[in-house]
């Protein structure tokens, strides 16, 4: 009997040995995708999981650098047209060759998703012609001049023409349609509890390691990092700031963070005269809007301690900002530093500004959007405060706090931005380019900032003939922008990933979990 | 009865209109979905292009006229953000939160009522207190936070269940379900349980109230003397009178927990439908939200209807015409 028990446990033991070396890894995400179609909706959560299905013709690597993918190489033949040389020997799931029309059939579909919440046609937009040189070999075609063309090749992800012709979204998310050349492959998704992928050992990139890979989305901070520590799952993104401690003494738990291009900042209204949320010491409307006055929003960027904030609001999760992009990134400008805190000299700009006694303002910012977003609201609020701006705060979940944002009913809010393409020509446009419905920038641009020298070196910028003319073009555009404070550029979230000891990610600048980048300690 | 079953059903239709109504301009009021469907990157055109694609360029009273038309062809909108028939994606949910619903009423009356009884058969003895003072707990811990230390006793530091997900499912009559698989037992266990706290104290009490208050009446009494033992008096006479309120409050519970087990499902990451409507309300996805409510005033018009059936079952004296 005794003999009989140990033979038990030692066959126990071994099964036990064997599942825990079984390549499977079980992931857990704060979100779910949307759909599985990759050009159904251009939104981080979507992106992410289809670079693990299929690919792009430029990749991202983790400072989202860009990194050949299908293209080997690309050059710029003329101004306006970019030459991409496919990567040969490349096979889709079902072991079609992928070649060039491949390429040109994605970028004909990508921005023309039907009823897409929000789709690539601002990438797929400016292609006049996608010429087909030869198997291996695409010409991309613009009306203009345009210097950013590998960029915004590193987010349109490609698809089988074969599969993808005729396909709907639904065909993609039931998986009939998911057929990628990426180091995965699609095998189910079950709405709101897992999305399940098989290695692609035909994969022409590195290998991918796990034979099978469940992604469950577990959006409740607590109950993903619970998650974690009970062994469901192997690795999970975003836990709370709040956590952090308690894992970093965890001896069974690693993380990994970094930087990322996800800028806060805070917006205002600077171009009206009148501000719904500007009064006077004594509670009346100001009949002057303050912010118009660019002493007054210097003496609000001076008032901010951004380095207090970011050890102390926001345990080390920032680094501070003076600009729209870090500046490591190409067409940043690399030597700008954030501004420093000098509240003395706040005080005395608003009193050269009219404002010796300050004035009152209500800042309004999300309470479930960004890291500690409510807290940092209230830090600023606080800050500005003590130079003599008094400031109340309001905080509201983001459904109701954009809408309003963008119905321009605030007078100064807190916000943020990622930049997919990793460089500053979207919120260069976006955001801080005039609104004008005619030529469609400054779609996001909340606080009407308008300054026509660096609309047209932001519109410049994008014919420049080559890159080092955007590059020039796009830092000057910066400078202005930063120089009018047209925003306070605040500071870059630090994202982490937590995972059990033994796997190795490496953090990404674009906030993405890429399955294919978890990898086991060698 | 058929006076009463007209009666219900034009109730239900003014209640079901004056529902979407209200929700539909309560969430229409909450903001625009466009802010959070659109990426940042995107320009007006795009922006044009998707408001004018969902139909938000309309004013609101022929979007809600709109909605009217296609609802009475049995078509509740088509989600914002996932662009599939809203209708069918709270359908492809439902058998999740079933489960864990039913999961919990089961838990609740198979535990609730047993222990009630015993609670009012001997209300001074020591067993019964700590099971009135334990039911008070039951009562007043927040659910989230009940949940959030179930797994952390027992999925991180017992290590005995898993701390979230469903787990796996096989099909009956083609309905994915987790209660026949061990896998799928363990997930289902926390959940259920976390969502049965709540309902096992109120069995209980309601148990215990009818059981003290029967055993005083003359037909108690009367039995005894009849010579009736003391199994059958309990089991069979006051057991049936005790159940009628037993069976309200359990049919109401069952529609509140199928409807708006949202904390507990969030907490476990259970893909049931009430996450789905806590996750669509953020994205102010308002198809989903309007067909969820309207499922729910359904449900509870349906649940309603069986309870009041089931006390005339109980109760000979009920008359569902009286009722009306």
């Amino acid at each position: 009997m005794r003999k009989m028990i140990g033979m038990a446990v030692s066959a126990a033991a071994i099964a036990l040995a064997g599942s825990a070396y079984a390549a499977d890894i079980k992931v857990g995400l704060s979100s779910e995708p949307t759909a599985m179609d990759p050009h159904y909706h251009n939104v981080g959560p979507n992106n992410m999981l289809s670079n693990a299905v299929f690919d792009k013709l430029v990749a991202q690597d983790a400072a989202q650098n860009k990194v050949p993918g299908l293209a080997e190489s690309w050059k710029q033949l003329a101004p306006n047209v970019w030459e991409f040389k496919l990567r040969k020997g490349v096979k889709w799931h079902d072991g079609s060759p992928f070649t060039a029309e491949d390429v040109k059939f994605t970028m004909s579909r990508a921005g023309n998703v039907p009823k897409s919440p929000s789709s690539f046609k601002l990438f797929t937009g400016i292609l006049t012609e996608v010429e087909v040189v030869d198997d291996h070999t695409v010409r991309m075609k613009t009306k203009d001049a345009f210097p950013l063309m590998p960029e915004y090749m590193s987010v349109l992800i490609v698809v089988s023409k074969k599969h993808g012709e005729n396909a709907t979204t639904d065909d993609y998310n039931s998986g009939k349609a998911m057929v990628g050349t990426g180091p995965y492959k699609f095998v189910e998704w079950v709405k709101g509890d897992r999305i399940v992928y098989t290695k692609n050992p035909d994969y022409w990139g590195p290998k991918p390691e796990w034979d099978k890979v469940t992604v469950k989305p577990v959006s409740d901070n607590a109950a993903r990092v619970a998650a974690l520590l009970a062994g469901d799952v192997d690795i999970v993104d975003f836990p709370a700031p709040s956590d952090l401690p308690m894992l970093k003494k965890n001896p069974k738990i690693s993380l990994a963070q970094t930087q990322s291009t996800r800028l806060i900042y805070l917006h205002y209204d600077t171009n009206r005269d009148k501000s719904p949320f500007i009064f006077d010491n004594a509670g009346k409307p100001l009949e002057k809007n303050p912010l118009k006055d660019l002493r007054v929003r210097q003496a609000m960027s001076l008032a901010i301690n951004r380095k207090a904030i970011a050890e102390r609001v926001m345990d080390g999760l920032a680094v501070p900002s003076g600009q729209l992009m870090p500046p490591n990134v190409l067409g940043a400008i690399p030597d700008r530093k954030p501004d420093p805190y000098d509240p003395a000299k706040a005080k005395k700009l608003l009193a050269d500004a009219g404002y010796p006694d300050g004035f009152k303002i209500t800042i309004h910012g999300p309470n479930n959007r960004y890291i500690n977003d409510e807290k940092v609201t209230q830090a600023i609020a606080q800050a500005l405060t003590r130079v003599g701006i008094k400031t109340d705060v309001v905080t509201m979940p983001s459904g109701p706090f954009f809408s309003k944002g963008t119905a321009l009913e605030f007078s100064l809010l807190l916000v943020g931005w990622n930049s997919g393409t990793g460089e500053p020509s979207d919120p260069l446009r976006a955001l801080v380019s005039t609104y004008d419905k005619a030529t469609g920038t400054g779609a996001t641009n909340r606080g009407r900032y308008s300054n026509p020298a660096l609309d047209q070196m932001v519109a410049d910028s994008l014919k420049a003939p080559n890159r080092e003319e955007w590059v020039r073009l796009s830092q000057g555009a910066t400078a202005i922008a930063m120089n009018d404070l047209g925003i306070i550029p605040l500071y870059f979230q630090v994202n982490v990933w937590a995972m059990r000891k033994g796997l190795d990610y490496v953090a990404r600048a674009d906030e993405y979990t890429q399955i294919q980048d978890i990898r086991s300690k060698k | 009865m058929t006076v009463f079953l007209i009666r219900r059903f034009s109730q239900s239709l003014a209640v079901l209109l004056v529902m979407s109504l209200l929700v539909f301009v309560g969430v229409y009021a909450i903001g625009d979905p466009v802010e959070l469907l659109v990426s940042a990157e995107a320009d007006q055109f795009e922006r044009a292009r998707v408001i004018a694609d969902l139909g938000l360029d309309k004013p609101l009273w022929e979007q809600y006229g709109y909605f009217l038309l296609q609802s009475f062809k049995g078509d509740l909108g088509t989600s914002f953000v996932f662009n599939q028939p809203a209708l069918l994606l709270i359908l492809e949910r439902m058998p999740a939160t079933l489960e864990i619903a039913f999961a919990a009423v089961i838990l609740s009356i198979v535990i609730g009522i047993p222990l009630g009884m015993i609670a009012g058969l001997r209300p001074h003895a020591w067993y019964s207190r700590t099971i009135m003072s334990v039911s008070i707990l039951g009562f007043s811990l927040p659910t989230f936070w009940v949940g959030l230390m179930m797994i952390m006793v027992f999925a991180v530091i017992l290590g005995w269940l898993p701390a979230s997900g469903r787990g796996d499912t096989v099909d009956l009559f083609g309905v994915p379900v987790s209660f026949l698989t061990w896998d799928g037992l363990t997930h289902l266990l926390l959940p259920a349980v976390n969502l049965a706290l709540f309902k096992v104290s109120l069995v209980i009490r309601l148990t215990r109230a009818g059981m003290r208050e029967n055993m005083l009446m003359d037909y108690v009494k009367f039995a005894y003397a009849k010579g009736l033992s003391h199994a059958r008096v309990i089991f069979v006479h006051v057991l049936k009178n005790i159940l009628v309120p037993v069976v309200t409050v359990v049919g109401l519970e069952l529609g509140n927990v199928i409807a708006f087990a949202v904390v507990t499902e969030s907490i476990f990451a259970w893909p049931g439908m009430g996450k789905l409507l806590i996750d669509s309300i953020y994205r102010l996805d308002r198809p989903i939200v309007v067909a969820y409510l309207l499922i729910t005033v359904v449900m509870f018009i349906v649940i309603n209807f069986i309870v009041d059936v089931l006390y005339s079952v109980l109760d000979p004296r009920v008359r569902l015409e009286s009722k009306s």
